[in-house]
């Protein structure tokens, strides 16, 4: 019972915390450029229902994940439209982003309401499935599971490794600088913003095709203003991501196994479902003690339009 | 602040005038306008959706004499008011708000509009104009409970829940009682996931559950996230499931036994023609198998014949009132004694519930 509590345990944080770093990596490298854009609940709510609509007409859950970031990418470039070349607000045009995700999610959705798609069967690693404990959790998993630790490690990769990833982080931190020798400081952040709404889509995907295999609306529930925080949460890194998002699963599903274990113990339910936020916080507040590790990794020009010939 | 007091004097002086009789009945030709304020989506299941389902039913069993439109996703509070205000303006005579939060703006606009008729789900406060209703789901959830207790392999049941409140208590108790009556060895566990709607968390608390050694699994929540889950694992772990609010078999083909079915129509149609034969009298309807506003969903081929005798005999002697799923002595989980042996529950117990029978592991939440 006990290995097999854990094992339980696991496997579902990660499951939980999966759709958290594939949409928060994405916003993680919008903002490395410079651009904040807070439409994650929104394109991630229009990516789920996208994806469930083609899984459903195709019965093929792969094409679904393409829709959903398909549709994803369109949402962006409605932001990236308004943000970047007619160089709106950044936040008034993402939280407007957002609801009008909700809200075009649930028109394009009515139709979709009554129908269960059959859920997807996990893709099980040869050998490794079969480990004790962890070999349920990390290798009898969805596809988008695996799919989210490629990502951290590209995302590393490309923003500290990879001469694109330089001149990306530089249009982030002064993109007058970056302009003046010669790079496209637009052009940069629209593929940017691109990257960053295909990954919400394939967020919204995983949740209405793998997770719950259902659409409803509203479903998306607050997930995406999560992976927005995560994202301060970790300063900006891609390891911290993954750390961030698998503590607030942890949180979340541990609550529910510590209710359904039956064991007497009288804690609030509230208190337990607010532990991850407060979790959220208490870090929040210890990393931000420290001045230096926010400034360091924060782009500089976060949030601010650029004007090329300014 | 001032100024809303002087509207309502305004509007209470206009009431005034409008109570004497002095309008003459419109003629019995033009059908009567009725209008129904929802709090969620429609969408495809749930609570709303069974509504919706009444309000099409009674339309059409009241054809030529009613018109009814609805307005959905109305968030509980001030808007509230503001929509259930413009739906009285517009001439609805009868107006249904179908969600608790609405009973405080509903009686503030009934007590405005003395002419049309207001009937909140739910509540608690009525007046003259402003009717109460409610259905006794707890008599559904108890047979679903012996269904469960007689078909456990591991006397585990799972428990979704959405928030503590005397509903959902008698939901869980109900269960508890049905499922202990034939299976002393059966226990309850309860998940809070601390939201009407969010299909993701109430997965989260099924498959918890099953992990944990549920077979049975049902939940008071809105989605049909948790009798997914347990079709799910039907195959590896046999679980079954308990619909609620709406028959979710379409979502747990294999996996769902019955479930407690909110039943609208009848109820609706009824206050309707009591309104339209001047009738109606402003009161609180709490009903369930025997005025048809439960129903349980179909049974599942897979419960056993004499299992299938058994739960319909007992759902007569529940519309009969031979049967009371809290007939005492009902004992909380501490061991005490709330109801005597040889009494039933009253309602104003029933509907002050905050505490666990016997038989439920978990433990409440203090608040």
């Amino acid at each position: 019972m006990g290995l097999d509590f854990i094992s339980s345990i696991l496997f579902a944080t990660i499951v939980a915390g999966t759709p958290l770093i594939i949409v928060a990596l994405g916003e993680l490298v919008t903002e490395k450029s410079g651009v904040l854009n807070l439409g994650a609940e929104g394109t991630m709510s229009v990516g789920a229902v996208a994806a469930f609509a083609v899984a459903h007409h195709t019965g093929s859950p792969a094409l679904g994940i393409l829709a959903g970031m398909g549709a994803g990418m369109f949402m962006s470039l409605l932001f990236g439209l308004s943000a970047l070349t007619l160089m709106a607000n950044q936040v008034a045009s993402g939280l407007a982003l957002s609801i009008f995700g909700v809200g075009l999610s649930a028109f394009i959705g009515k139709s979709y309401e009554s129908v269960a798609l059959a859920s997807v069967d996990p893709i099980r690693i040869p050998w490794l499935h079969r480990i004790p404990v962890l070999g349920p959790s990390l290798f009898a998993q969805q596809g988008l599971v695996y799919f989210s630790w490629i990502l951290i490690a590209a995302v590393a990769w490309f923003l500290y490794r990879s001469r694109a990833g330089l001149v990306l982080r530089a249009v982030g931190e002064s993109p007058v600088s970056a302009h003046a020798i010669g790079h496209g400081v637009v052009r940069i952040r629209y593929q940017a913003v691109l990257f960053g709404g295909a990954m919400a889509g394939i967020g919204g995907a995983f949740l209405s095709v793998f997770y719950t295999p259902m659409w409803a609306e509203g479903m998306v529930a607050g997930r995406g203003w999560i992976a927005l925080s995560l994202v301060v949460f970790a300063t900006w890194r891609p390891g911290r991501v993954m750390i961030g998002a698998y503590l607030f699963g942890g949180c979340m599903i541990t609550q529910m196994f510590v209710q359904g274990s039956g064991a007497r113990i009288a804690i609030p339910a509230q208190f337990l479902s607010s532990i991850p936020y407060v979790a959220t916080i208490v870090v929040l507040v210890l990393i931000s003690r420290n001045r230096g590790t926010i400034r360091l990794n924060s782009p500089a020009s976060l949030g601010q339009p650029f004007l090329p010939d300014a | 602040m001032n100024h809303r007091k002087l509207a309502l004097a305004t509007l209470g002086g206009a009431a005034l005038l409008a109570s004497t009789p002095l309008m003459g009945a419109p003629p019995a030709a033009a059908p009567i306008k009725i209008g129904y304020v929802y709090v969620s989506p429609v969408g495809d299941a749930g609570w709303t959706f069974q509504h919706d389902q009444g309000r099409k039913q009674m339309e059409a069993a009241l054809q030529g004499a009613v018109t009814t439109k609805f307005i959905e996703n109305v968030p509980e509070g001030a808007d509230a008011e503001r929509i259930i205000r413009q739906l009285a303006q517009d001439g609805n005579q009868i107006i249904f708000t179908t969600s608790f939060g609405y009973m405080n703006q509903t009686a503030k606009v009934a007590a405005a509009f003395p002419n049309a008729i207001f009937l909140h789900a739910t509540g608690y406060k009525q007046g003259k104009n402003l009717g109460t209703y409610n259905a006794r789901f707890y008599e559904g959830r108890y047979l679903n409970g012996v269904i469960a207790g007689k078909m456990t392999k591991t006397n585990i049941a799972g428990y979704v829940g959405a928030f503590p409140i005397p509903e959902v208590m008698q939901g869980i108790n109900a269960f508890t009682r049905g499922m202990k009556s034939v299976n002393p060895k059966a226990e309850v566990r309860v998940i809070w996931v601390n939201s009407w709607f969010d299909p993701g968390k109430e997965r989260e608390a099924a498959m918890t559950l099953i992990s944990q050694g549920a077979d049975m699994i049902t939940h008071h929540t809105d989605s049909t996230a948790a009798v997914q889950a347990a079709e799910e694992k039907h195959k590896e772990k046999g679980t079954w499931a308990f619909s609620y609010h709406s028959d979710m078999a379409k979502y747990g083909p294999t996996a769902q036994l019955t479930g407690t079915t909110h039943i609208w129509g009848d109820f609706y149609t009824k206050v309707v023609k009591e309104v339209l034969d001047k009738k109606w009298k402003g009161t609180h309807v709490w009903g369930g198998f025997k005025d048809g506003m439960i129903k349980l969903a179909p049974l599942s081929p897979a419960i056993p014949a004499d299992l299938k005798k058994t739960i319909l005999r007992m759902e007569a002697d529940i519309t009969a009132g031979r049967l009371h799923p809290f007939a005492g002595p009902v004992v909380d989980q501490d061991g005490k004694e709330r109801v005597p042996k040889g009494q039933n529950m009253t309602d104003a117990d029933m509907g002050a519930m905050n505490y666990y029978v016997q038989g439920v592991a978990s433990t409440l939440p203090k608040s």
